[in-house]
């Protein structure tokens, strides 16, 4: 059986499975369209959100940058996993307890003012567009590669998929989708990483792997050599890092509270039937998150060492091309690897410095890794399903999250109010349905700057919902005055920085121009610090917060009497 | 109102702000601690093939996240037991 055959048989079948359970699985209210009717089991949510968060980008790119990036990587390691003890301790059981539908609904209720709710309103539709870009493009990126369709066909047979089980389940069709899909990822990343794990340091477990003497008896640690290959190629050392502590922490925590910030992962929250299991539902999504988010890094250096020594030989002198393995040409096709023999040796070399000779997309590190570890074709088709599984988890997530803005706090809570459940929910397809449409269209006809956008979205989500959320749960003297003041400068600081350094003046882009030597990837945590600075001080200077509106903060603070979430 | 008196309500707030407190100091220093600010200290000491600080940087913090909310649920649910305001089993 070729790669394409089994490619389409695996995709095929995962699509089925997908369908089937959005066809048992309508959505017949509101209830069961926005929050799958509160009654999803803790477990299966934390497995839901760990699809739901986990993107196109953490499956295929993130190993490969972590691997090119070495201990700066742990960015995105501790940043896209720190934020759930967040989201647990200080935000999933209050707003669950508070029992709404969308964030939107807490912002305007909390702070009793319409300009509030459509202030994050428009913050949630903004991230989450941005967001649902670049997830229709992965799907299209692992339909071409693995199908050999173009990027458009991919992109049109993925908005078909989505398209019938968001429209027609909502939440509750999405949740379970989302159930077999992490199963489908998950499953797909750690085949190949166990058997790359096995085959270079004996150890099954990657984990353990990582941190082991590599297989080839040489009694040197894996992390040892990586280390030693990097300095004599011109790198810096893999394991020390060559950004600057100060950025380093600005970026960790802009990640982190961005996750914790994020409507599409925190609406999540609102699905489960208690406030108890709220709580543990974070613990369990960050429980099947990690199990891919430590595996990764094991990945990357397993790869880092693999591929130098395939491409600069055991003798470090250059592999002579025509010796070269096959994948290395397989992957030339696609334009992700590039080979230029500067010195007509007729020999790849890979370096840090005018010796090297390679262009290597760091996106290779996932999609190759079977091939480079020559494992059979259906490992090869796995790959691809996963990849397109993360991709339409996440992106599903997300159009729910356009669709509830739009027909829930825009229409039901804002210029309809009189329209019935059915009529919203009418809406609320119809806005998904447009959604997908939108989404298609970006994904179809990218704009410039999706990568760039990605360090928007979490700077925005950091500097805006997150302290409006935290100051209105733990602060009863906050109002709205406050918080509108604080989301508003928050975000108009941190848009302003990212926008100059990365559309009006990008030359500027470097480390001596920034902020406190703060790239624009961690501002967002400076606009976090302005925005609580700003509400704090604006709400002493103004009316005290109305009395209903303080027993409402009281009542989120203690579990008993949550009922199921409701619309009004 | 779920409390029996205003006190018993201030009570099981301070609880709930002193133990999340305290896990969010724990948080801080296994990622910002030992994974951003101490890691070339950490680095000099060897854990199996690891550099510490490496370690706590890209393994270490997310285990001790996973472990924190587990913990945090654990005492939650007994906090609550404990003033009354858990959930009816219903």
């Amino acid at each position: 059986m070729d790669i394409q055959t089994a490619t389409f048989l695996i995709v095929g079948l995962t699509f089925i499975v997908y369908i089937g359970i959005a066809i048992w699985s309508r959505a017949g209210s509101t209830n069961e369209f926005y929050v799958a009717g509160g009654g999803v089991h803790p477990v299966a949510n934390g497995m839901a959100t760990a699809a739901d968060w986990m993107s196109a980008a953490s499956f295929i790119s993130m190993a490969g940058l972590i691997s090119f990036l070495g201990y700066d990587g742990g960015v995105y390691l501790m940043g896209w996993t720190g934020g759930y003890v967040l989201l647990a301790l200080c935000l999933a059981p209050y707003l669950r307890k508070f029992g709404k539908f969308t964030v939107p609904d807490f912002i305007g209720d909390r702070y009793y003012s319409q300009t509030a709710r459509t202030v994050a309103v428009v913050c949630a539709i903004f991230v989450s567009f941005t967001y649902v870009a670049g997830q229709m493009r992965g799907v299209g990126v692992v339909f071409s590669r693995f199908l050999e369709v173009d990027i458009t066909t991919g992109v049109i047979i993925g908005m078909g998929v989505v398209f019938f089980y968001a429209v027609l389940g909502g939440m509750k069709g999405i949740t379970y989708t989302q159930v077999a899909q992490y199963c489908v990822l998950i499953f797909a990343y750690l085949v190949p990483a166990v058997f790359i794990s096995i085959m270079m340091t004996g150890h099954v477990i990657p984990q353990l792997g990582f941190g082991a003497e590599l297989a080839d008896g040489s009694g040197t640690y894996l992390l040892d050599k990586l280390d030693g290959l990097s300095r004599e190629l011109g790198f810096t050392a893999y394991t020390d890092g060559s950004k600057a502590t100060i950025d380093v922490f600005f970026i960790t925590a802009a990640l982190m509270l961005g996750t914790a910030g994020l409507p599409h992962v925190i609406v999540r929250f609102f699905t489960v039937p208690k406030v108890r299991d709220a709580r543990s539902s974070a613990g369990w999504a960050l429980v099947f998150i990690a199990i891919l988010y430590t595996t990764a890094p094991a990945l990357a250096s397993f790869a880092r060492v693999n591929m130098i020594d395939t491409i600069n030989g055991p003798d470090a002198q250059g592999t002579a091309y025509e010796e070269a393995p096959s994948w290395i040409s397989n992957w030339e096709k696609t334009g992700l690897i590039t080979w230029d023999d500067k010195n007509g040796d007729g020999r790849m070399f890979y370096a840090g410095d005018e010796r090297n000779e390679m262009n290597i997309d760091r996106d290779i590190m996932v999609l190759a890794n079977p091939e480079i570890a020559r494992l059979p074709v259906w490992v090869i088709a796995l790959v691809a399903a996963g990849g397109i599984a993360a991709a339409l988890s996440t992106s599903a997530g997300l159009l729910l999250v356009i669709s509830t803005s739009v027909s829930h706090d825009l229409l039901k809570r804002n210029l309809m109010p009189n329209i019935s459940d059915r009529q919203e929910l009418l809406y609320a397809r119809l806005a998904a349905a447009a959604g997908i449409c939108v989404a298609g269209y970006l994904g179809i006809n990218p704009p410039g700057f999706v990568a760039q956008v990605v360090a928007f979205a979490f700077g925005l989500a950091a500097s805006s919902f997150f302290p409006a959320i935290i100051l209105g749960i733990f602060s009863k003297r906050m109002n709205k005055e406050g918080a509108i003041a604080g989301m508003l400068s928050g975000i108009t600081f941190t848009a302003a920085y990212i926008i100059y350094f990365k559309f009006i003046n990008p030359a500027a882009n470097v480390p001596d121009n920034w902020l406190f030597g703060i790239s624009p990837e961690g501002i967002g945590t400076l606009g976090m610090l302005i925005n609580f600075a700003v509400a704090i001080g604006v709400s002493r200077m103004t009316a005290e917060t109305p009395q209903p509106v303080q027993d409402l903060v009281e009542s989120i603070r203690h579990p008993k009497g949550a009922g199921g979430a409701s619309a009004h | 109102m779920a409390f029996k008196t205003k006190e018993q309500a201030a009570a099981y707030w301070k609880a709930n702000i002193r133990l999340m407190l305290t896990l969010l100091a724990v948080w801080f220093v296994v990622s910002y601690g030992f994974g951003i600010l101490l890691v070339d200290l950490l680095d000099q000491v060897r854990f199996f093939g690891f550099k510490l600080g490496f370690w706590f940087s890209q393994q270490g913090s997310i285990y001790t996240f996973v472990v924190l909310i587990f913990v945090y649920v654990a005492r939650m649910n007994k906090l609550d037991r404990d003033f009354g305001v858990q959930e009816d089993d219903s």
